[in-house]
């Protein structure tokens, strides 16, 4: 997808995404799709800033997208309102996917997500009977124990209506970091050779193999998750960082900051000394990405565009790739020190997908892969072979027949309410780089909480309470805000030196993905310390 | 392009074709006839408020702002006759007379050029006196400068951040940018987002770090180079134009071209780069 | 976690209900609804078809509390939706609306009219002599009550508001009928009712033959009828006499939502027509404003009236909801298959709103700034949708020419202007008051009506405050439209304002000056900088000069020059007419030497 097809749009369907605060210029591209006429829904257990600018809010319970996205699908069939068409031509197993939504009634939606009937029905008539419609996503769909499936249950939606692989149509993830999409373009995934190339596709192997000149694995490695785990049981015993910050942003935080603890070598190469800095071995100072180095990011559009040295790095900072280069050299290989045009001319060389662009080519506004050649324009959204009379030589796109399975964590008589997590405007993840600017309209980690249900706590307003989960403990103050729903609360995560939050959020994680359920856990909230006895009275009867 | 998609405009008898839904100011520029402009930007919705764009079009009782009104075929226009270099002059005169004018670059050059004397309503004349309002530590705002372009209020509003945290109150000269009630900014919808301080053509708006800078005397914009980057928050890939004085980042802007941010940016992105350099930002508390 | 920011401010009571039941009224919801814990609906459609309550919102927080609370204000945003500084700015646009802090008196305000007919005949007295009493007086651009000053309007709080003058009780709609000057003529055809029909009663109404026309319009067919207002020539009464029948067929062409306005925003100093026509015959203008919607297809109407006319308002109201009882507003009105409804809106004190698209941006709850044209309204009116503005006094005139034809219509009257003509005439006057006359007579002749000048004529203010001043020696002049403008003068809004030559004209130029720079909207340089320009000059020029020996300003000196140069820029790239004309009756008097102080 590229951002302007959101101008277009007639619907949007803003899913368990708070762009407006961690998205803000994608955010403009929307706004102005609802100006030019779209209306649209938005599916969060919380009315985000994001969800006041929709047509329609359903709030469902924290974790029932799956339950959701069953109840929208079986009621777009039920109305026959699917694309037919389009399932014959271009899809394989949509009646079983079919039979799979049969139970998810508008009643038993209703019941399981706790958003009224008609509401379902309405976003799903809206989105089936569209022109151009759109679903849009963040981490409220993928940090949960089951996000890949959640992504399915979405895409399931986009097959049966043929909402996909045309300009205007699609499914949208926007992604977290500056270069989360770079990363995985130059292969920084367990599974992937840069440019997306399987590991164990033999002829990747090969290629990859006689580029480098060394031996490659080839079987898929370890993510994040596993990696933890793998140290835990003593099976990895050095770890080299770059540039993340584990030990404030692991879900289930003490067990991940005890296993980097445990390890033989830890080597952080950082440009900040972050938590996860303190308890290493080694550390290497980098200089920063964006500012004092060369080189090229990607964004949520595929887009790659360049970043440039504004600024020299402090004191012994150097660029990543030095560090890296320097490191080789002292194991015994010596790569020269090629500067980032002749690094990125070797990934065009093996990533079909960067081929055609050429730094000068990057240098105006960037381009979109895949850019398979110098010629080539780049690609605005991808998927639209879906619609070509053979599809392009790819195989049918299959439905995923997905169960609508809840958070991992139960709710019970000790941790009865639910804590779930996201971004503040101004803040960034562990707040290592957004801490250092001053910023009017930060308030700091507080927890949302429901007036109702604060005060059936005998809980006041800004009080500091202690917030318990089954893995720990951590003070907070909370806030008042009558709009989130009863029995939900929320926080952000950007001050784990003042709140630790990620001490409590849920050791669950999704077996395909690697992700973390950092948005569903369960919790108790405790007072401190009792109030003065005459406020004592007055808000008891409130309870 | 079919025929009917095209107009063809006389612009000081010279012949220029545009594409229909074209301004008068895009036909100028296609002419190669430099125009003034202040409450126009490519990136925001012409607010056609300040005049001093004015072209004399045949067969029109009144002078036309170019910024605003589309080519029509056969327009046969002026850019440069008595009429319009009258009003310009008076245009720039007027606004001279009411507000500090001496950090609005892009207008010294026009005020020579069509001889506007501002001093000859006398020195009782009425002009906007103001304190300059700092309210935090990441810009000021300094009304005595406010030529009440709009160009603020379009991009905290629908153009760009749909924040509206300030808007035009008042009437008349008395008009002003303003939050509710002249509430202080922080405690207003404002974001932070400082669109409005790009836009701002005059320096009405400045950010916190240029306004220190100047009051320093360290205020270079000649030695300050410009390196185009790309934002390190969130993934959506905004470029950045890093402004760096002395080796260090004095201000960040977007190029109002770039099809993603279309020149706006968020807090982060304008201003989350002091960890870049802890402890050399210029900023000083606001009150 | 709404992305609408609210102070902590908080609204009484009695503000909620004020502003709750005003939007109520209107027959509006809030634009965010929480149908249940877990569904709620808002978003940009329902925001922005709800902004057009903010105006009434307003008025409503204004009566309950005398001012724009900070309280207040949040509840009116909450409700709509709107930002807390848009709604701030469009508050602090207006006259009425008073935003700087509490009143500190009950919060009655007397408005008294300083403008010229009642600035000659003593509003500055007027005004010593109730603050003298303690009353909260403000000084305020003409009201429109010419013939009757000092003109007063009180704005109430926590109840309506009055103007003495009306003779009517606070709130009731019914009482006195109107002296009208002419009321014995019988060849009155606008006025016809004015006084002799009682304005309250429908019966009345169609008993001297209202809704006559309506029916003779179904019967022609909205077509045949757009024909008819073109072949009458009827030009526009407000003051820039475009030709209606253009107007409403170029509506008439567009097809969806369309509207039909009603431009009683009557503000130019020294008009009051509208105020009459309103107030005495209400119906004629709901029947006109119906035959309107009728003819180009729109099935809504608005009427918007100046908030400082409380009688015309009420009257309008009444007879709205008359003939909605009666079915001739509504559905199927007058048992046709036409949908007609009509709303009224309030203006709160901006000459500027009197400009079309001021109103519509007025109207919509924007600030009243006016637009750029083109798009024109026929195209891009209220709301962006096709509409025909047309000013009370022009709609009044449609009821003969769909009755009569409009061939009749064009044959009176002269052959560039036909019809008849409402004159406001005020200022040394024996008689002022509202003159209908068929296009024709001159100006010395139309005085006459009003039993001549008091005193020596010095100069006549033709066409208001936008107008120009003319000298003794055009009294010869007819009063026609093409006659007007051979001359290089404009009849406006029909005022004809004598000043005799006790008057101290200065003064009254003066004051001519400062009601321009009050008026300015301020979005354009020229107007919002030049008018203010203009006043200081002709100030510092005649106060330093009000010693023994005045000086005054004569044509060709420094500041007349000066002045000049001003002019052409105001009149060459202000963005509209307040600015085109905010030097004209400055220049004139210069170049009449009505500046050369006579004392």
């Amino acid at each position: 997808m590229s951002y302007k097809e959101i101008e277009e749009v007639d619907v949007i369907l803003l899913w368990g995404s708070n762009a407006r605060e961690a998205h803000p210029i994608f955010f403009h591209h929307l706004m102005s799709g609802l100006d030019n006429g779209a209306r649209m829904y938005a599916v969060d257990p919380r009315r985000t800033s994001s969800a006041t600018f929709a047509d329609v809010w359903l709030g469902l319970n924290l974790g029932s997208d799956i339950a959701m996205s069953n109840t929208v699908a079986r009621e777009i069939i039920h109305q026959g309102l699917v694309n037919q068409n389009f399932i014959d031509h271009s899809t394989t197993g949509f009646d079983t996917y079919a039979e799979s939504v049969e139970p998810f009634t508008l009643e038993v939606g209703a019941e399981l997500t706790g958003v009224p009937a008609e509401a379902i029905a309405e976003m799903a008539r809206a989105y089936a009977t569209a022109d151009k419609a759109q679903i849009l996503w963040t981490l409220g769909i993928t940090e949960h124990h089951n996000g890949v499936d959640n992504v399915f249950a979405l895409c399931n939606l986009a097959l049966l209506t043929g909402h996909v692989g045309r300009w205007g149509s699609g499914l949208v993830p926007l992604r977290g970091q500056n270069n989360v999409q770079g990363g995985g373009d130059m292969g920084a995934l367990p599974n992937k050779f840069p440019g997306f190339q399987n590991i164990t596709d033999p002829a990747a192997q090969a290629k990859f193999r006689t580029a480098y000149g060394v031996d490659l694995p080839d079987e898929d490695g370890l993510h994040l998750t596993l990696m933890f785990e793998a140290m835990d049981r003593g099976e990895i015993t050095s770890a080299y960082v770059i540039g993340e910050n584990p030990a404030d942003s692991e879900a289930d935080i003490e067990f991940a900051r005890a296993t980097l603890r445990g390890l033989d070598t830890l080597v952080v190469q950082d440009i900040f000394m972050t938590r996860t800095a303190e308890l290493a071995d080694v550390v290497l100072p980098a200089s920063v990405g964006w500012v004092e180095s060369d080189g090229t990011v990607t964004s949520s559009e595929r887009r790659v565009q360049r970043v440039r040295a504004a600024v020299s790095p402090p004191g012994e900072a150097k660029h990543d790739q030095d560090i890296i280069g320097e490191l080789a050299r002292r194991l015994g290989y010596d790569w020269g020190r090629p500067d980032s045009i002749e690094l990125w001319d070797e990934l065009r060389s093996l990533s079909p997908l960067h081929a055609g662009m050429s730094y000068q080519r990057l240098d105006a506004k960037g381009l979109q892969w895949p850019c398979p050649s110098l010629e080539h324009p780049g690609t605005p959204f991808l998927h639209s072979w879906l619609w070509d009379d053979d599809l392009g030589g790819h195989p049918p796109a299959p439905f995923t027949v997905v169960e609508a399975a809840g958070p991992k964590e139960e709710l019970s008589v000790e941790f009865p309410m639910r804590l779930t997590t996201g971004r503040a405007l101004d803040s960034f993840n562990t707040g290592v780089q957004s801490g250092g600017f001053d910023s009017p309209i930060r308030y700091g980690d507080a927890l949302d909480i429901n007036p109702a249900d604060a005060a059936s706590l005998d809980l006041l307003d800004g009080e500091r309470v202690l917030v318990s989960s089954a893995r720990g403990s951590v003070e907070m103050p909370i806030r008042f805000q009558p709009e989130i729903p009863r029995g939900l609360t929320f926080t952000t995560f950007h001050f784990p030196e003042f709140v630790d939050i990620n001490v409590l959020t849920s050791d669950a994680w999704d077996k395909k993905s690697g992700t973390a359920e950092f948005k569903a856990a369960s919790i108790r909230i405790d007072k401190i310390e009792a109030p003065a006895a005459e406020n004592h009275s007055e808000v008891d009867h409130h309870g | 392009m079919s025929k009917e998609s095209i107009v063809t405009v006389s612009i000081d008898g010279k012949m220029v074709s545009v594409a229909a839904g074209a301004t008068l100011l895009d036909a100028c520029r296609q002419a190669g006839v430099d125009t003034p402009t202040l409450c126009y930007a490519d990136n925001l919705t012409a607010a056609n408020a300040c005049r001093v764009c004015v072209v004399e079009v045949e067969g029109s009782r009144t002078l036309v702002p170019s910024c605003s009104r589309s080519a029509e075929d056969a327009m046969v226009v002026q850019t440069d006759s008595e009429r319009v270099r009258h009003s310009r002059k008076m245009v720039l005169e007027f606004l001279g007379s009411g507000v500090d004018l001496s950090q609005a670059d892009d207008l010294a050059g026009w005020i020579d050029y069509y001889g506007s004397e501002p001093d000859r309503y006398g020195p009782d004349r009425a002009m906007i006196k103001e304190e300059v309002r700092i309210q935090d530590s990441l810009y000021i705002r300094d009304y005595d400068k406010c030529v009440l372009c709009y160009k603020c209020v379009s991009a905290c509003g629908e153009d760009a951040q749909h924040s509206f945290a300030i808007a035009v109150a008042g009437r008349g000269f008395d008009a002003r940018i303003r939050t509710e009630f002249d509430v202080r900014l922080p405690d207003s919808a404002c974001v932070y987002c400082g669109n409005c301080v790009a836009v701002c053509p005059t320096n009405a708006l400045q950010f916190k770090t240029e306004f220190d800078l100047r009051k320093m005397g360290e205020w270079k914009p000649t030695e300050q180079a410009v390196t185009r980057t790309v934002c390190s928050y969130c993934g959506v890939g905004c470029n950045l134009e890093v402004h760096v004085q002395d080796d260090t980042i004095v201000k960040v802007t977007s190029p109002d071209d770039h099809d993603v941010t279309s020149g706006h940016l968020c807090i982060k992105g304008r201003f989350g780069w002091s960890y870049v350099q802890p402890g050399q930002s210029a900023a000083e508390e606001g009150d | 976690m709404a992305d609408l920011h609210l102070s902590e401010d908080l609204a009484s009571e009695a503000e909620v209900s004020a502003i709750d039941s005003a939007i109520a009224e209107l027959g509006l919801d809030p634009a965010v609804v929480q149908e249940t814990p877990r569904l709620v609906r808002g978003g940009n459609r329902r925001r922005a078809s709800r902004r057009h309550g903010l105006l009434p919102a307003l008025h409503a927080l204004q009566r309950e509390s005398g001012w724009i609370s900070p309280g207040g204000l949040n509840h009116i945003s909450k409700v709509l939706q709107v930002p807390p500084a848009e709604a701030y700015g469009v508050a602090s646009f207006y006259e009425l609306f008073r935003v700087d802090s509490p009143p500190d008196h009950d919060g009655n305000v007397v408005h008294v009219c300083v403008d010229a007919a009642c600035q000659i005949a003593g509003s500055a007295k007027t005004i010593a002599s109730l603050e003298a009493q303690g009353v909260a007086v403000h000084r305020s651009p003409c009201l429109g009550q010419c013939e009757r000053p000092v003109a007063q309007f009180i704005q109430g709080r926590q109840r309506p508001d009055s103007v003495e003058a009306d003779g009517v009780e606070n709130g009731s709609i019914d009482g006195v009928l109107w002296d009208l000057p002419q009321k014995h003529d019988p060849s009155l055809k606008l006025l016809a009712r004015v006084g002799r029909i009682d304005p309250t009663s429908l019966e009345a109404y169609v008993g001297s033959g209202g809704y006559r026309a309506l029916a003779r319009a179904f019967t022609l067919g909205a077509s045949k009828v757009v024909e008819e207002v073109l072949s009458s020539g009827l030009a526009g009464r407000g003051g820039a006499a475009f030709p209606t029948g253009i107007k409403w067929q170029a509506v008439a062409a567009e097809s969806g939502q369309k509207y039909v306005v009603a431009n009683a925003d009557e503000s130019e100093p020294g008009t009051f027509k509208d105020r009459t026509l309103m107030e005495n015959d209400p119906f004629a203008l709901v029947e006109a404003l119906t035959i309107a919607g009728f003819a180009t297809g729109a099935t809504k109407g608005w009427i918007y009236v100046r908030g400082e006319y409380p009688l015309a308002v009420q009257r309008l109201q009444n007879a709205i909801d008359a003939a909605r009882d009666a079915g001739f507003v509504g559905q199927g009105i007058a048992r046709s298959s036409i949908e007609f409804d009509i709303e009224i809106r309030r203006g709160a004190g901006a000459y500027i709103c009197g400009e079309e698209t001021a109103l519509f941006n007025s109207l919509e709850g924007f600030r009243g700034e006016p637009r750029q044209k083109p798009p024109f309204p026929t195209t891009h009116g209220l709301f962006a949708r096709p509409t025909a503005i047309n000013n009370p006094e022009t709609l009044l005139n449609v009821l003969s020419i769909v009755l009569d034809g409009g061939e009749a219509y064009a044959a009176s009257g002269t052959e560039g202007s036909s019809g008849t003509k409402l004159f406001c005439l005020s200022g040394n006057v024996v008689r002022p008051g509202i003159y209908e006359v068929e296009f024709g007579p001159t100006l010395g002749e139309v005085l006459e009506l009003a039993g001549g000048v008091v005193g020596n004529l010095r100069a006549i203010l033709l066409g208001g405050a936008a107008g120009s001043f003319v000298g003794p020696d055009m009294l010869d002049l007819p009063l026609t439209m093409e006659a007007t403008r051979d001359a290089g003068l404009s009849l406006g809004s029909g005022v004809i304002m004598a000043f005799n030559d006790e008057v101290d004209l200065g003064a009254v130029v003066t004051r001519i000056a400062e009601f321009f720079r009050n008026e300015s909207c301020g979005q354009c340089v020229p107007c919002r900088v030049g008018s203010l320009r203009q006043h200081e000059l002709l100030e510092s020029s005649l106060s330093s000069s009000r010693g023994e020996e005045p000086l005054g300003i004569v044509s060709g000196s420094a500041p007349a020059l000066l002045l000049e140069e001003m002019d052409r820029v105001m009149k060459d790239a202000s963005i509209c007419g307040l600015g085109h004309t905010a030097s004209t009756a400055v220049r004139s008097a210069i170049e009449l030497g009505l500046m050369r102080s006579s004392r």
